[in-house]
């Protein structure tokens, strides 16, 4: 039992692992993603650049401040936030009546600054950011050396996802973000307050970005374009999923980065288009996508 | 009427610039340069001005041209014209598939799509055998005209690209004004009505994105020839982000907007790139903000509404 066609199986576990942990910054980019454009309408392309900020907040204050890993996963999304709350104000806001097409232009030269600043101030080369002392290390699970931090990873996104599913689709808060999805008007007229609604729906999509930053910022390259190659693959992954569905973003997430995974192992130049291919394939099939409506 | 009257004027200014180019000491690359990006943003006009469709992956037809072009001239020993021809079929081809997949889809969707297939060819441009992977094409040769016309000097090549721009330009205008570029616009304006008044809409948007591509593969073939590479740059997102900036910053649904436009970003980008660094990517992102904020009509849309003529309605919610 230890080649499965022909292939090594620690090869086979390891990349599906690598696969997981993919598919859980998949998960909670497009889980953000398609919060925020339920109710703002807007598609976020400054998304890869929220998750950029987020690792290097981690970085900064490490270097700087010396604020270590744990309390970064707490106060680079709140940093992130507080800029997303920003954003939201000063540009977003004004945009909402006009073509959804603005805001996707808007987020996309507000990307092209933010990779700008940082790379003017950090270089282009990567920096590296150290695993926290409490997850190095692998467990030895007899058939494969699983490394703590990447399950770590997995399962911090994967509480992080349940969570936000579980605020949206059974909480009153929930609920008034879900009626106000559906008609914003007349939940306004209900009393609500549906501009901070937005406002916090924002900051709390590019959070959940950010905390993807900080998650990342131990195995990948801290670097200023480190968000932007991946937007798009998380774009890739929510036109699969359909943008409609909570639940449907996250399973589309994680089966993406198993998928991609598995290619390395048995055909790996194909790896870095595997998801790309299997979105032309949904569209030709599905327009609407797995879990969309039209 | 004024307007109609300042628009010859504006032409034949403009004809007798490009004529007169190379004897201003304008520096002839440069102007090739810009003649290439201004088709590539008119061809980029002629989805996003005349038929609303925002595509992010544009880049795609503009490199795969480039690279095949070269790769044709360059390895395979094509002649120039058939190896931008060579160019041109393979955008095109590239064109219908994409946009196949792609009009499936209407709006941000559809350019979420096309930027996502665009980063495809982006990625099979990398790994090809063709391409030269991380170094791209380098030191493609112009070669010659009918045998006897060496393109290789600057000044003869500069004429050779306006005429290529020139008749590029007029078909672009053509297009937009036959029966066919009129259900474009009614598509732009109201989609649902264009479907319930008989037109097979798709087959259009398919159509209008084919051309598109050709005529961008156009611009791309032609680009790889003036500056002699063809590199990844040329398939990059930041490409596509370019031309899409050259157009709303110049005017979509103008006929001269994309030019005005390709214009300032180019001479911004050359002007900026050696002196700030990365702070030139920071200034094209304020640019776009700013597009987008306060002056989505463009230069020549503002200019063309300050003339009281009934601008493009940009505005109108998606």
């Amino acid at each position: 039992m230890s080649h499965l066609l022909g292939i090594p199986l620690p090869a086979i576990l390891g990349q599906l692992m690598l696969g997981l942990v993919n598919g859980s910054f998949y998960a909670l980019l497009s889980l953000g993603l398609a919060v925020i454009f339920g109710l703002l309408g807007v598609v976020n392309f400054a998304h890869g650049a929220f998750y950029m900020l987020g690792a290097f907040a981690a970085y900064i204050g490490l270097q700087l401040f010396g604020i270590g890993y744990w309390w970064s996963l707490l106060l680079a999304p709140l940093a992130v936030g507080l800029l997303g709350i920003l954003t939201e104000r000063l540009f977003l806001r004004h945009l909402y009546r006009l073509d959804p097409l603005y805001g996707l232009l808007l987020t996309f030269g507000l990307a092209l600054i933010a990779e700008g600043v940082m790379r003017s101030q950090f270089g282009s080369s990567g920096n590296s950011y150290p695993v926290p002392e409490q997850l190095r290390g692998g467990l030895n699970l007899g058939f494969m050396v699983l490394p703590v931090y990447r399950a770590w990873v997995v399962l911090a996104s994967l509480g992080v996802c349940t969570l936000t599913w579980f605020v949206i689709e059974r909480t009153r808060l929930g609920a008034t973000l879900r009626a106000a999805t559906e008609n914003a008007r007349l939940v306004q007229a209900f009393g609500i307050n549906v501009p901070i609604l937005v406002m916090f729906t924002y900051a709390g999509g590019v959070a959940l970005a950010a905390f993807a930053g900080v998650l990342a910022a131990p195995i990948v390259q801290v670097r200023p374009l480190m968000g932007s190659s991946l937007v798009i693959v998380v774009f890739a992954v929510v036109v699969i999923g359909g943008m409609g569905s909570i639940l449907g973003a996250i399973v589309t997430g994680l089966a993406l980065g198993v998928i991609e995974g598995l290619t390395k192992v048995v055909y790996p130049e194909a790896s870095n288009i595997v998801v790309f291919v299997i979105m032309a394939i949904v569209l030709v099939w599905r327009p609407a996508g797995l879990f969309g409506r039209e | 009427m004024k307007l109609q009257r300042a628009t010859v004027w504006v032409y034949a200014v403009l004809v007798a610039l490009a004529l007169a180019a190379p004897l201003l000491g304008l520096y002839p690359v440069f102007v090739m340069k810009l003649l290439c990006y201004a088709l590539f943003a008119c061809a980029f006009n002629l989805l996003l001005g005349y038929t609303r469709m925002l595509s992010f992956g544009h880049a795609a037809f503009f490199g795969a041209a480039a690279y095949v072009t070269g790769w044709l001239i360059g390895a395979r020993g094509w002649g120039t014209l058939s190896g931008i021809l060579g160019g041109v079929l393979v955008a095109l081809l590239l064109g219908a598939v994409i946009g196949a997949i792609a009009v499936r889809r209407r709006g941000i969707y559809f350019a979420m799509i096309t930027l996502a297939l665009a980063q495809l060819v982006y990625f099979i441009c990398l790994e090809a055998s063709f391409t030269g992977g991380e170094n791209g094409l380098q030191g493609i040769p112009r070669g010659n005209l009918l045998g006897f016309i060496d393109l290789g000097r600057d000044g003869t090549m500069y004429y050779f690209v306006l005429a290529m721009f020139a008749a590029a330009y007029l078909l672009i205008r053509r297009i937009v004004q036959s029966p066919f570029g009129q259900v474009l616009k009614a598509i732009r304006e109201n989609e649902p009505r264009a479907i319930s008044l008989g037109y097979r809409v798709d087959r259009y948007k398919l159509l209008a994105f084919v051309l598109s591509a050709g005529l961008a593969g156009l611009a791309g073939a032609l680009k790889a020839l003036v500056l002699g590479f063809a590199t990844l740059s040329d398939v990059s997102q930041g490409t596509s982000g370019d031309v899409i900036l050259m157009t709303m910053l110049g005017g979509s649904g103008t006929f001269l907007g994309p030019l005005a436009g390709a214009g300032v970003v180019l001479t911004l980008e050359e002007y900026l790139s050696d002196r700030v660094g990365a702070w030139a990517t920071v200034v094209i992102g304020v640019i776009f903000v700013v597009c987008v904020m306060v002056f989505r009509r463009g230069f020549v849309g503002e200019i063309e509404r300050w003339f009281g003529r009934r601008a493009t309605p940009v505005d109108k919610p998606g």
